[in-house]
Formats: C-alpha cells, sequence, structure tokens
C-alpha cells in the first residue's frame, strides 16, 4: 500500500524554509528535495520511515505510518554538519565513506581578514598544513596535504570549487589565483586526503583535493544577511638593526682598527648624521574595511542567493593595499516533480591590487641610518640616493647613483607605481536528471568555465636612482588571460536491495586550459628594453607569450557498495589522458579500493555506552601528477622557441630573431603515487567526543623532476623528465569534544595533530654514491643552501659546520673538517653536511569555541615543531657589509653583536635556526542580539584579534617561513577587528 | 575529442622542429641563435628564458665564462667580489671539480656544440646557396667551441650531428681526436664559407683561417707535435685576403663603434638594444669600473667593481700611464699597484680599455639601454694574427719570414707609440717578447692562460704573480691545472666520462 505525505521542512537555526533538503524513504532510493518554500511530496510505502538530510543540519529519521503530513524542523549540528559530505562527482553519507577527509563550515573556521578561501583553513585540519606566504594584502598562500609530494611539478593540492576544477596557474596582477573567490560566499570544505576518496580526480589528485562550496539559495521568503567589519593592522616586529648612533660607534671602531676593505678615514666622513629608523618609515597603520550583502530566497520555483561582497584591505607596507569587489550567484531550481534539478553558479570578482615596491621590506633593514630619507636632491625627486663621491669626504646630492648600492626604501614605495585589475569569472550549469522509467539513475551534465583576465603596470618615474641603470625610469605593461573549459558527463545509479546498497557513478570529463599573456617593458624615455616586438610601422609593441594550453581528458568511474550498514567498499577508477605528454604515454588508469568496517554497528557493540560511532577504515590507491611547471606545454616534442627582440643578433647591420631548439624528453610521463591508509573514526559517550586516526604512507615514483643531463646529450644543462622516488609517511589524528553541552554554555574543544616524514629513496637512474644531489634554495649567484638527495627530507640544508670557541661564539671561517681532506675547509663540498629541513616534525592545531547565553568567544592556534629556517638577513650581519668601495654604507641587524663576523659566511650552520613556533592566529568574542529594533531583525558584533601572538626561539622577524630561506618577507600583522553581522 | 590532445589541435603557438625551417629566413635564424649563444643567456633578453638552469643569468653567459677561465687564472685579471661559487679559487689556481665558474663554461660550450648538431641536421642537404653557406658557419661554430673544449679541458665528452638528443651519455673524447676533427672540420668546410669580410659578424673564411692558425699555433700544447709550419700557411691566407689592416687608432677595437674597425676578423655582437646580456662586453665594461672612476666616462650607469690587473702585469709597461704606449690603459687614481687584499677594488691598478662610447666621445649609437653595451667583443683580430705569425716563425716555422715577422711587430708598436720611438730590432725579437708584446696588445682579450701554457709559465714557478697559489707574493702551482676538470656534476650524469687528468 501505498501513502503520500506532504510536509514542511524548516531549519531548527531561524524556523526558515529550507529548500533542497533530501526526502528519502529508507531502505531504499525512493526519495526528492523540498521545493524553494521548503515543501515536499512523496509517495511512500505503508510502514515507510522517512530520512531527512540536508549538508549542516542534522539527519532526522521520523516514522511515516499512519501519517499524511509530517512537518520536520532540522537542527544544525557541529557533528551533524559532516553527515552529507561532498565527495569526487557527487555526495556521500559520512557513515558511507571509506577514505579518508574532512569536512569543515566556515563556522568552525578562522576569523579576522580572510581575504582568500586558504586562509580560513589554516592550522584546522590534521594534514593539511597551511600558511600565508607572507603578510601581503592578497597575498598567496601554500597548501600542502600530508608533506611535499612532488620536486619539479606542482605540490599544489587540485581545487575544487562548486564541481569546478579550477586551474591554479599564477597569472600577472594576481597574487593569489584563489584570491578572486570571496570567503564569505564559503559554504563548506571537504578536503580529500587518501587514495580512495582523491583517485576519481586521477591525474590531477596526487597531492589532495580541496572541494569548496558556495553558499545555495536558502527559503522562501527572502532573507537578507550583511556582514561587515573594519580592522586595524600594525607589524608585530621589526628586525633588531643597528640605530645612526650605534653604526657611526662601530664605524669608528671599524676604522681604527683598519680591517675593513677601503674603508678609510674620508670615506668614514661620508656617514651621515641622521638616525633615521627605516623600517618605521615604511610601515603604516593599516585600516581596511569589509562589507557583504546578502540575499538569499526562492522566487516562484527559483531558489536564489545573490551576494555582493566588497573588501578594501590595506597593507602595512604604505601604497600596498588589495580591492576586491566580488558578486555570487547560485540558482538552484527544480523541475519534473524534482526529477530535473539544474543548478546555476556564477563568481565574479574585480580585485585591484596595488603591490607597492616590496624590495622596500629588506631595502629598509639594510638601509644606513645615519642619512636622512629627504635630503632635497633636485635630480632624484628629493630623496637622498647613494650616488658616486663628489670628492673623497663629500657626497653631491644630484650626482649619479651607484648602480649597485641599496635604493632609498621610501623613494622605493613612494616614487613606484605597480597596481593591477583582475576580472575573473567562474560559471558553471550543472543539470540533474533522474531517469523517470528508471529513477535510480539519474544523469548529470556540468559544463562550465573559468575566465581570468589581468592588467597592470609596474611604473617608476623618471627621477627614480633606484631605476638610473636602465637610463631611467621605469614603464612595464602587463597582460594575461587565464581560460578554462569543463564539460563533465555523468550517470549515477543507486540502488538498495535488502541488505545491499549499491551507489554507481560513470562519467567522461573534458578540460581545457589555455593561458596567454604579455610583458612590455621600457624606460623612462620609451627606449625600449624587454618583451617586445616590432610591428609593420616599425614601432615597438608588446610581444605576446607563447600560449601554454593544455587538455584534460578522462573517463571514471566508482562503486560504493554496503552490506548490512557495517561492511562498506568503495572502488574507484580513473582513465586520464594529458596533452603534456606523447601518444604512447598518454592515457593511463589510476585505480583505487576502499574498504570500511562500521564496529559500532556489530551486535556484540549494542548497548555500549562508551562507543556511540567506530568505523575501521583501510585504503590504497594510486594517484598521478601531470602538472609539469615551466612554459613549454609539449616537454614531450621537439620543440623551438623564438627570441624576444632584446635576444637577436645582428648580421651585416641588421638582427635578426633566434630559433632555439628546446630541451624535451620524448618519453616523459605522469609521476605516480600509491597511497595506504588505514583509520579509525570514533564517537565516544555520545558523540561528545569524536575523533579520527589516520596513518598513511605515500609512495611517489617516477617523479617529474628536473635533473643535470650529461652535457651534450639535450638542449639545455637540465632536462624535466622522470626519475626518483620519494616517501611520506605520517599520523593524523583529530579530536573534537563536547565537553560542556547546557542551555546556557557550551564550550567545544578540536585538536588536530600532524606527523609527516619526508624522505627522498632515489633520485638518478643509476644509483651513484657519489651523486652531490639536487642543488635548491637558491640565494642568487649560484649560491645554493638546500639540497635534495637520496635518503633525506626535500630541500634539506647543506651547510658547513660551524666552530665555536670557549665563549660559546662562532669563529668566524672556521668550520669542521668533516671529509678529514685538510686544507681550506670551504675549498671542498666534502665538507658541507646536511643539516635539517624547513619541514616541521609536529604541527599541532587547537581551537575552541565557548558559547554562554548571548555571548561567543572563539580562540585557535598552532604549534609547530622541528622547522627550521636559513635567516638569510642575519647573514647579511657581517662588517664588511657596511661599507662598499664603490662608495656606499649599509645598516646591520643588530645580530652582528653576536657573531662579529667581517665577511659573508654564507655556508654556516649557524644560520640555520629551529624555528619551532606557537601562533595564536584568532581570538574573536561575540554578542547577539535576536530582535534589534524590530522582531526580525537580528544581529551579532564581533571583536577579533588575528595573529594575537606567537612564541618563539626564532630570532629572526617570523618562524613561520613556508621555503625555509628568510629573505626579508613582507611581515604578517596583528590585526583587531571590529564585525557586525546583520540578518533581516 | 581525443584528437584536442594532439599538438597540432592546440594551436600553432609553439614551432615544433618538423615545420620550424621552411624559408632561407627560418634557417638564419637558427643561424642567429648559435651566434647569439655566445653572448646572451637565453631567448628574453637580458635575463628570462635562460638557455641553462641553475646558473646565474650573468655569470652562465658564454663569453663571461670564457673570459672568466681565460683571464683569472693569469697574471691578467683579479676579481674583487668572494662569490661563494668559487671565482676567487680562479686566480688562486685552487679550483675543484665541483667549482660552478668552470661548470657554467664547459655547460655553456657543451650547450653551443648541441645547438650546432641540431642546425646542422636540420640543414644537412639543402641546395639553397644561402642554407649551404649557413650549414658550413654551424660546423665552423662547433669547431670554435670543440676548440674551446680542447684547450680548456682537454676530454670532453663528444656529441656530433650523428647523435639524436635524448637522455643519452655521450663518449668521452680526448687532444689528439679532438685536434684531428676539428682540424679535418675546418679543412672540410674552408670553401664552404663566405669570403673574407662579406657580411659583418657572419664566420667567413677570414675567422676560419685565424681558427686554423690558433689551433696550430698550440698544437704543442694539444698534441704534443708542432705546426708551426701549417700556422703560418693559414695566417699568409688573411694576410693575402687583403681584407684586413690595423686600425688606425688601437683603441677603435674596444669601442662602440669597433664594427667599424678593419682590424676585426670575427667579432662576437654586441648591441645595447637588441642584444641585451650581463656576460660579454657588458661584464667586461662594467667589471673594471670601481674605485674613484666615473661610470659616465665609459658610457655605462654604473660600475661592478670586480676586475684589475696585477702589478707583475702592469710591469711589462716600462711607463703604465699611457703616455708613451697607449695600451697602457690604465686607471691609477686611488689605486695602488699591489695586491694586498684581494677583496679591495682599489688594490691593483684598474683598467680603462673599454668604453661604450665611439671614438670620438659620442654616446654609443643603439641609443640603447645604458645598463648594456654596443662594443663587439674581438675574438680574432689582426694584430693577433701578426703577434702569431711572429711567434711561428721564431719557433721554426716555415713559410714566413724574420724580416715580415719584425714588420708585423713594430707596426703595432708603431701604432701604441704613435712614431717610431717603441719599434726593436730583429735581435730584440725572440719568443719571450712576443709573449710580453700580447699580453701589451691583447690585455683581456681572452688569449692569456693559452699563452702563458703555451710558454710553460701558467702553473708552476717560474711566473709568480700577486696571488698565484693563494699568496701574495705568488707560489709555484701544480702543472695538471694547466686543463680544468671535468665539472663533477657531469661525471655524475654522464657514465661515459672520467677525470682523466691526474690531481682533480
Amino acid at each position: 500500500q501505498n501513502q503520500i505525505i506532504r510536509g514542511k521542512i524548516l531549519s531548527g537555526d531561524d524556523n526558515t524554509p529550507l529548500p533542497g533538503v533530501n526526502v528519502l524513504e529508507k531502505g531504499t532510493l525512493n526519495g526528492t528535495v523540498t521545493n524553494g518554500e521548503g515543501f515536499y511530496t512523496i509517495t511512500v510505502g505503508t510502514n515507510a520511515t522517512l530520512v531527512f538530510s540536508f549538508v549542516g543540519y542534522a539527519s532526522q529519521e521520523v516514522a511515516a505510518a499512519g501519517q499524511t503530513t509530517l512537518d520536520v524542523v532540522l537542527s544544525p549540528d557541529v557533528q551533524a554538519l559532516n553527515e552529507i559530505v561532498v565527495v569526487g562527482y557527487g555526495q556521500q553519507e559520512k557513515k558511507d565513506v571509506t577514505g579518508s577527509l574532512a569536512s569543515v563550515t566556515p563556522r568552525d573556521l578562522n576569523k579576522g581578514i580572510m581575504s582568500s578561501p586558504q586562509d580560513m583553513l589554516i592550522g584546522k585540519i590534521a594534514g593539511v598544513q597551511v600558511s600565508t606566504n607572507d603578510g601581503a594584502p592578497g597575498g598567496a598562500s601554500t597548501i600542502r596535504i600530508r608533506g611535499n609530494g612532488s620536486i619539479q611539478a606542482s605540490q599544489d593540492p587540485l581545487i575544487v570549487i562548486d564541481g569546478f576544477p579550477v586551474d591554479n596557474t599564477a597569472i600577472g596582477g594576481l597574487s593569489n589565483s584563489l584570491a578572486a573567490i570571496n570567503p564569505n560566499d564559503i559554504e563548506s570544505y571537504t578536503v580529500l586526503k587518501d587514495a580512495s576518496a582523491t583517485a576519481i580526480y586521477g591525474l590531477r589528485a596526487s597531492n589532495g583535493v580541496i572541494i569548496i562550496t558556495t553558499k545555495k539559495g536558502k527559503n522562501g521568503k527572502p532573507q537578507i544577511t550583511y556582514n561587515g567589519s573594519v580592522s586595524v593592522a600594525n607589524a608585530m616586529k621589526y628586525i633588531d638593526v643597528l640605530s645612526g648612533d650605534e653604526i657611526r660607534a662601530k664605524a669608528s671602531e671599524l676604522l681604527s682598527e683598519g680591517k675593513l676593505s677601503g674603508f678609510t678615514a674620508d670615506a668614514a666622513k661620508r656617514q651621515g648624521t641622521a638616525n633615521t629608523d627605516w623600517q618605521k618609515e615604511i610601515y603604516q597603520t593599516a585600516v581596511s574595511h569589509d562589507h557583504n550583502i546578502g540575499v538569499s530566497g526562492t522566487y516562484k520555483v527559483l531558489p536564489y542567493r545573490v551576494s555582493y561582497g566588497y573588501t578594501d584591505q590595506e597593507g602595512i607596507l604604505k601604497t600596498t593595499d588589495f580591492k576586491r569587489s566580488s558578486l555570487n550567484v547560485n540558482l538552484t531550481p527544480s523541475f519534473l516533480d524534482g526529477d530535473l534539478d539544474v543548478s546555476v553558479s556564477f563568481k565574479g570578482s574585480y580585485t585591484q591590487q596595488n603591490f607597492g615596491n616590496t624590495g622596500a621590506v629588506g631595502a629598509a633593514v639594510a638601509y644606513d641610518p645615519t642619512q636622512p630619507v629627504y635630503n632635497g636632491s633636485t635630480r632624484w625627486g628629493g630623496y637622498f640616493a647613494w650616488v658616486g663621491p663628489a670628492s673623497a669626504t663629500t657626497l653631491d646630492p644630484n650626482g649619479d647613483p651607484i648602480t649597485l648600492a641599496t635604493s632609498n626604501p621610501v623613494a622605493l614605495l613612494m616614487q613606484t607605481d605597480n597596481r593591477s585589475n583582475v576580472y575573473r569569472g567562474l560559471g558553471n550549469v550543472k543539470v540533474d536528471y533522474r531517469l523517470p522509467f528508471l529513477p535510480a539513475v539519474k544523469l548529470t551534465v556540468n559544463a562550465g568555465m573559468d575566465y581570468t583576465t589581468s592588467k597592470g603596470h609596474n611604473n617608476a618615474t623618471n627621477d627614480a636612482a633606484f631605476t638610473f641603470a636602465n637610463g631611467g625610469g621605469q614603464r612595464i605593461d602587463y597582460t594575461g588571460i587565464n581560460k578554462s573549459r569543463l564539460l563533465d558527463l555523468y550517470a549515477n545509479y543507486a540502488k538498495e536491495i535488502d541488505n545491499h546498497k549499491f551507489d554507481v557513478t560513470l562519467g567522461y570529463s573534458y578540460q581545457r586550459f589555455d593561458r596567454d599573456g604579455s610583458n612590455f617593458g621600457r624606460n623612462g624615455n620609451e627606449s625600449v628594453y624587454t618583451d617586445y616586438q616590432t610591428n609593420a610601422e616599425g614601432k615597438a609593441v608588446p610581444r605576446q607569450f607563447v600560449s601554454n594550453p593544455n587538455v584534460l581528458l578522462s573517463f571514471f568511474g566508482r562503486v560504493n557498495y554496503a552490506f548490512n550498514e557495517k561492511y562498506l567498499v568503495t572502488l574507484s577508477f580513473r582513465d586520464d589522458a594529458s596533452s603534456r605528454f606523447a601518444k604512447q604515454n598518454r592515457w593511463v588508469v589510476f585505480p583505487a579500493a576502499g574498504v570500511a568496517w562500521r564496529i559500532s554497528k556489530e551486535s556484540f557493540m549494542t548497548g555500549s555506552k562508551v562507543f556511540s560511532d567506530l568505523k575501521l577504515r583501510a585504503s590504497y590507491g594510486v594517484t598521478g601528477q601531470q602538472d609539469v611547471s615551466g612554459n613549454n606545454p609539449y616537454p614531450y616534442l621537439s620543440t623551438y622557441q623564438l627570441s624576444s627582440s632584446t635576444s637577436q643578433y645582428q648580421f651585416g647591420n641588421s638582427f635578426t630573431n633566434t630559433y632555439r631548439p628546446q630541451p624535451y624528453d620524448a618519453n616523459l610521463k605522469w609521476e605516480t603515487t600509491g597511497q595506504a591508509d588505514i583509520g579509525l573514526d570514533f564517537g565516544l559517550l555520545e558523540d561528545k567526543l569524536t575523533g579520527t586516526i589516520d596513518v598513511y604512507q605515500r609512495n611517489t615514483s617516477n617523479l617529474i623532476n628536473s635533473i643535470p643531463v650529461a652535457a651534450g646529450s639535450n638542449f639545455s644543462n637540465y632536462l624535466i623528465t622522470n626519475v626518483g622516488n620519494l616517501v611520506n609517511k605520517g599520523i593524523e589524528v583529530t579530536l573534537n569534544a563536547k565537553v560542556v553541552q547546557t542551555k546556557n554554555l557550551e564550550w567545544n574543544v578540536g585538536v588536530n595533530y600532524t606527523h609527516n616524514d619526508n624522505e627522498v629513496t632515489k633520485l638518478l637512474k643509476t644509483d651513484d654514491p657519489t651523486y652531490a644531489g639536487i642543488a635548491t634554495g637558491s640565494l642568487g649567484l649560484q649560491k645554493n643552501i638546500q639540497n635534495i638527495q637520496v635518503g633525506y627530507p626535500i630541500n634539506t640544508f647543506l651547510v658547513y659546520q660551524q666552530v665555536y670557541n670557549a665563549e660559546g661564539k662562532p669563529v668566524e671561517g672556521l668550520y669542521v673538517d668533516r671529509s678529514g681532506q685538510g686544507g681550506d675547509v670551504t675549498a671542498s663540498e666534502n665538507n658541507k653536511y646536511r643539516y635539517h629541513k624547513p619541514q616541521p616534525d609536529h604541527l599541532f592545531g587547537v581551537n575552541t569555541r565557548v558559547n554562554y547565553k548571548k555571548f561567543d568567544f572563539y580562540m585557535s592556534g598552532r604549534l609547530s615543531l622541528g622547522n627550521y629556517v636559513y635567516n638569510n638577513v642575519f647573514t647579511g650581519a657581517n662588517y664588511s657589509n657596511f661599507y662598499y668601495s664603490t662608495g656606499y654604507f649599509n645598516n646591520l641587524p643588530a645580530s652582528v653583536n653576536d657573531t662579529q663576523f667581517y665577511s659573508l659566511q654564507t655556508f654556516s650552520d649557524y644560520y640555520v635556526y629551529n624555528a619551532s613556533f606557537f601562533k595564536m592566529d584568532n581570538i574573536s568574542m561575540g554578542y547577539s542580539v535576536d530582535k534589534l529594533f524590530t522582531q526580525k531583525l537580528k544581529a551579532r558584533i564581533s571583536f577579533t584579534v588575528q595573529n594575537a601572538f606567537f612564541i618563539t626561539k626564532y630570532k629572526g622577524l617570523d618562524p613561520e617561513v613556508n621555503n625555509g630561506i628568510d629573505n626579508n618577507l613582507y611581515p604578517r600583522s596583528r590585526v583587531f577587528m571590529l564585525g557586525v553581522n546583520l540578518t533581516y | 575529442c581525443v584528437s584536442d590532445l594532439d599538438p597540432e589541435s592546440l594551436g600553432p603557438n609553439s614551432v615544433t622542429s618538423a615545420d620550424a625551417y621552411k624559408t632561407p629566413a627560418d634557417y638564419k635564424m637558427g643561424l642567429a641563435k648559435l651566434y647569439s649563444s655566445y653572448v646572451v643567456a637565453g631567448q628574453v633578453g637580458p635575463g628570462e628564458a635562460s638557455d641553462i638552469s641553475n646558473l646565474d643569468v650573468g655569470f652562465g653567459v658564454y663569453l663571461r665564462a670564457y673570459w672568466n677561465l681565460q683571464e683569472l687564472p693569469t697574471d691578467e685579471a683579479v676579481y674583487t667580489w668572494a662569490e661563494d661559487g668559487g671565482i676567487r679559487p680562479l686566480h688562486w689556481q685552487t679550483w675543484t671539480a665541483t667549482n660552478s665558474f668552470i661548470s657554467a663554461m664547459y655547460t655553456r660550450m657543451m650547450l653551443t656544440i648541441s645547438y650546432c648538431n641540431e642546425f646542422i641536421r636540420a640543414s644537412q642537404g639543402s641546395t639553397d646557396a644561402d642554407v649551404k653557406k649557413f650549414h658550413a658557419e654551424a660546423r665552423f661554430l662547433r669547431a670554435l667551441s670543440y676548440y674551446h673544449a680542447l684547450d680548456l679541458f682537454g676530454y670532453p665528452p663528444f656529441v656530433t650531428e650523428t647523435d639524436i638528443p635524448g637522455a643519452f651519455s655521450p663518449k668521452q673524447t680526448n687532444p689528439e681526436e679532438l685536434f684531428a676533427y676539428i682540424d679535418s672540420e675546418l679543412t672540410a668546410i674552408e670553401n664552404e664559407l663566405g669570403e673574407p669580410r662579406f657580411e659583418y659578424g657572419r664566420a667567413d673564411k677570414g675567422a676560419l683561417w685565424m681558427l686554423q692558425a690558433k689551433l696550430y699555433l698550440n698544437a704543442e700544447t694539444y698534441i704534443k707535435s708542432p705546426r708551426y709550419t701549417e700556422c703560418i700557411t693559414a695566417l699568409n691566407k688573411v694576410f693575402t685576403s687583403g681584407k684586413y689592416a690595423l686600425a688606425a687608432n688601437y683603441l677603435l677595437n674596444f669601442r662602440a663603434d669597433n664594427n667599424t674597425s678593419p682590424e676585426i676578423i670575427f667579432p662576437i655582437n654586441h648591441d645595447a638594444k637588441n642584444t641585451q646580456t650581463y656576460g660579454g662586453m657588458s661584464f667586461i665594461v662594467h667589471g673594471q669600473i670601481g674605485g674613484s672612476m666615473v661610470p659616465a666616462d665609459f658610457g655605462v650607469n654604473g660600475g661592478w667593481a670586480q676586475n684589475r690587473v696585477t702589478p707583475e702585469f702592469v710591469a711589462k709597461f716600462a711607463d703604465p700611464s699611457g703616455a708613451t704606449d697607449v695600451r697602457a690603459q690604465f686607471y691609477t687614481s686611488g689605486q695602488q699597484l699591489e695586491i694586498n687584499d684581494v677583496g679591495t677594488f682599489t688594490d691593483g691598478y684598474a683598467v680603462t680599455k673599454f668604453k661604450n662610447k665611439t671614438l670620438a666621445g659620442g654616446p654609443a649609437p643603439s641609443g640603447g639601454n645604458p645598463d648594456f653595451v654596443d662594443i663587439d667583443f674581438p675574438m680574432f683580430r689582426l694584430a693577433d694574427a701578426y703577434l702569431m705569425y711572429a711567434e711561428a716563425v721564431l719557433r721554426g716555422g716555415t713559410g714566413g719570414t724574420a724580416t715580415q715577422a719584425l714588420d708585423f711587430v713594430n707596426a703595432l708598436r708603431t701604432r701604441a707609440y704613435g712614431n717610431a720611438s717603441g719599434n726593436i730590432t730583429s735581435g730584440q725579437l725572440n719568443t719571450a717578447f712576443v709573449l710580453d708584446e700580447r699580453a701589451r696588445e691583447l690585455l683581456w682579450e681572452c688569449h692569456r692562460r693559452t699563452d702563458l701554457i703555451r710558454y710553460g709559465l701558467l702553473t708552476g714557478g717560474t711566473y709568480l704573480w700577486n696571488w698565484k697559489g693563494n699568496t701574495k707574493a705568488g707560489t709555484a702551482t701544480e702543472a695538471f691545472r694547466n686543463l680544468f676538470p671535468i665539472p663533477a656534476s657531469d661525471l655524475a650524469a654522464n657514465t661515459n666520462l672520467r677525470q682523466v687528468v691526474i690531481g682533480y
């Protein structure tokens, strides 16, 4: 017997109708979704039980027997938010998942200035290391999932936004390719970590996948939300450098010692009398504001959400800022009684960035504090500049600048105009059609386009002394276009027969990427100097880059099978092709399998007071990486690159462009990662304590690697080829505890822990024990501080071992003769040794949330242990860096007092510091008002401190340095923010 | 859709080797790369799209690397900055197989040979008269780089157009085989190359004769067999072509308009607008400026304060002021003769030989970026031919005369002194005099190391100069350092190579 049941689903949050809620007859695949007003109609069997589920809300099961109307209020719940998780090409109930994945919503994420989606994930998920590269507004972040999985190829995870895998290739004018997405529009993040979860993304999945879902239309009546904030930011710390008085005192000491090359009494007279604190001169208190308005509701049958966001973020480095206007539109209409679901999604943004001149950061540390900012020079815009000495003892303010000298930091900022405008549109249409005659089958078409266009300039005034070398002035115009087109077709078959539950997906995917641009540079008098070509009229015009297109084409499939809700199996495959490889290497199949056992469903566990949930998972799978960095779209093919006009050669009286054969490896192919994962998900004491433990091993082989090739065998000294293996092994633990849960007080604590070991296991085709490894970590001028070698983590520091005297002070130039060869220790590379690495051994994330009546409080921090940093700022702290015989002075970091070195000691292990740290990333407090002025207006005001404080023994500016080489990064700032949320 | 994966459907953005060469103009672009590989870092001057990885866009340029190896180990140059890549050991003669300045030259040289091989393959069998000439020029440039390999390394890897590019290990050659190969290649293409000075900047018969002369003059070094007669034969072809003459003013050869000098036989062309580089002449000019020298006087915007000469070199001139011999191009104001500290630019006399201005003192003709220069590097010039002739005759070669040898030497001295007051007599002309005369005439033109080896003076203790052997007064060094080591990196990458020279 069938019965018809109707009803309305409301959100427990605010009693507004919920559209798009899944309504399923339990144990069948018979289901529907609620319409825009939250109503549903379903025909079910007599004794049916209905299951109501919706992302972000706790599922509910209600017996339908004898009912005709069933209204349900779904309550949002932190744990319940995870009940339905988004996976590749679909979604799954959390309990059915066999892979390792983590799902979070912004409610659990970081607060503060979040100019890009990555920022919210910092310290939140075990196994996912996110850190901002520096403190520049709109700056990029680095995400590493389960360690460093590649060497030359990209190590970034694949990011999928609303079903669209985005191209994260950098584009000129936008420092963070994801900055175009407004974090306020994000509904949830799902991070896929093990191969069982990622293998469906095949060739792009070996560094993990992050799936971002944006907010969709919600309820019947329009709901208007406003989030706004104002914040002020300041530098947390300056580098401790000598003052003008200190350096003058030091100078007279050095002069009397006479040990400094070329530093004479005459030269000393060219020192100034000022006491300029250059770091104070270049930084400012930055004021930022952020506004977001969202309207969400349903117009007739059309659920919609439209939001507009505006961010204006000032940087603490003067002249730098980031402005973004963003528009996010999601339309999710449903037709044919829910058999045809359409989802139209558009994310548009307009970003304006002012990059300033970040060279000022280092220049401010190095600039002579005895000189003033301004000296009234008429030729150099009034700024002091290092010029050739007018006489042995004096400077002519208007002389020719010394081109090798440090540039006036304030002039660098004020005489530079370095801005960009970037438009990005990411749109896709997804249509799901359930076959009326075979409702277990759903067909999906997902088509979209991601288009970014940028335009910018980096100019300097003609009277900028720092442009003198190139003839005075600078005009650089650049453009960029990144385009990506996507078509996915897939079918899903879901069926439950008795105790067997099947969910099968088969599909096809096509994605094409095009990248293009130009970079046209001239000096101030337009005597052209870079990247131009000459048009028919003989005029210089921008030279268009050789575009870098590539196509990915795939067939994929997945089977989820569950028996008795206890034994779960997932099998997936992806047959992938990339245009980057030759025909014989183009296609490859990536398989994966996962199994899980829900122990808590076993009869011997029923009635357990301790375990509310217990699931053991195991998976193994293979994924790949095809993202060869570099500009050559066909690294397997013999191609020629045409020169620019500045690299021509003269025959007779005319100039000829040149054709260069490009290095290539005809057998180049993808790199392969095999990953095994064993995990345990558990809930204790009615889920008061939930957690996950995973151990994994990732073996990457056939690394896409740039290795030195035999001279004469190819068209460069390095060739991108497949050689080398590396292993990442690790443990991840996540714990969430509801410490207190009463009517008035709720207190949650979350802890996550990550341990990852990275080791290179093979680097050459043949095993050569004398091989020196791959030099990395370039310091310029043919100096490399890091090295990749078999038996060590990637980018281990390669240094000489410093000798210390009885007082514990480093002895200048004295290093341990580790090879025992005698002689000059620094003359032999064999005396260097491998000493620590930039990656942390242990990462802890801690966060807590307390709600007490109308108050809420949130705190989040990170502990990183065992990460080391080479301080390339402190290497400059040597006396010979104080005076250059070409006629200019520098300041020295105060750390020179610790070493008292006279000359540069680049390769001393003294400069490799333990940079373990604890950072309190966020402290936030809020107060909510239910009825502000009117019944309908709800409000929350909040106060947030971002980057509240950090604790470290590291003596540099900031211990968080992504590549392990501290080179005067744009400082991260401490932010105080006042926010208001209004809901109407 | 599957066909979308093929390059043909991805658009004509990259040129595949299959469709690169259609017209002679296409071939000319391929040929131009071979020449430009001596002077630029890569395809987007001055510093982008570099031909090589992991080498500085300045240090890694062919002509700069070649200059470093030919000049820094000698009395002609001391470098200021203590670059940790190992530039000081070049002067101290304490370099090792991991020295990155040595590997920069080695890498560049072998890369140019690879480029030449590719072009030789591509242009093989063409019946077009121009393309046939290009083909011969490519073989000449390959022979030139192999000559550098013979002179600097002795036992380099050996690849020709028959070796298809890939990831293989080229086999190692030795001086005897390489000498014979270069010799036979030059003989084979002599009639294919253009007539002397048919087009400025192109390798012509004059360039070929000069390279032959160099090979034969140093044959005793390379294969322990004298070839002075063959040297004179080749040089006589240069003289009888009638296309070359000494420039009236010695300094014209080192100015921005030196393309007008009738003396230059084979230049490496530079242009501040169209051939931008931090290597080559840009480096030589910037590098010579430091102390109280004013960059603008040299037609550039800055000095890099890098290279000076040793007092032993200055002593080659009785009067270092330049008033007597114009070739004494020293800057002495604020500079001291003795080098107490290698790291102090003002220790040692600075050099003023090269200027990015016209001989008349006008600005560089290209009007390009003043960080770069228009001076072409005189790889081979007539004065060198004169001195090689004199030396070959003095060393017993036949086909030349002592009278002619003396006339040639005095022609150079007359030009240098402005009159006959510096002329020498036949009694004064001996091989030792020629060596010193070569130093005076050819300072910093990349000949010195080879010359000192020919005279047995580069290593050992017979001739010492400031900081040879890493002591101020100079100490004896080991003879094996007459050849540079095969870089350790290539020994690791190429399983067919071994370090033949005992000592490294």
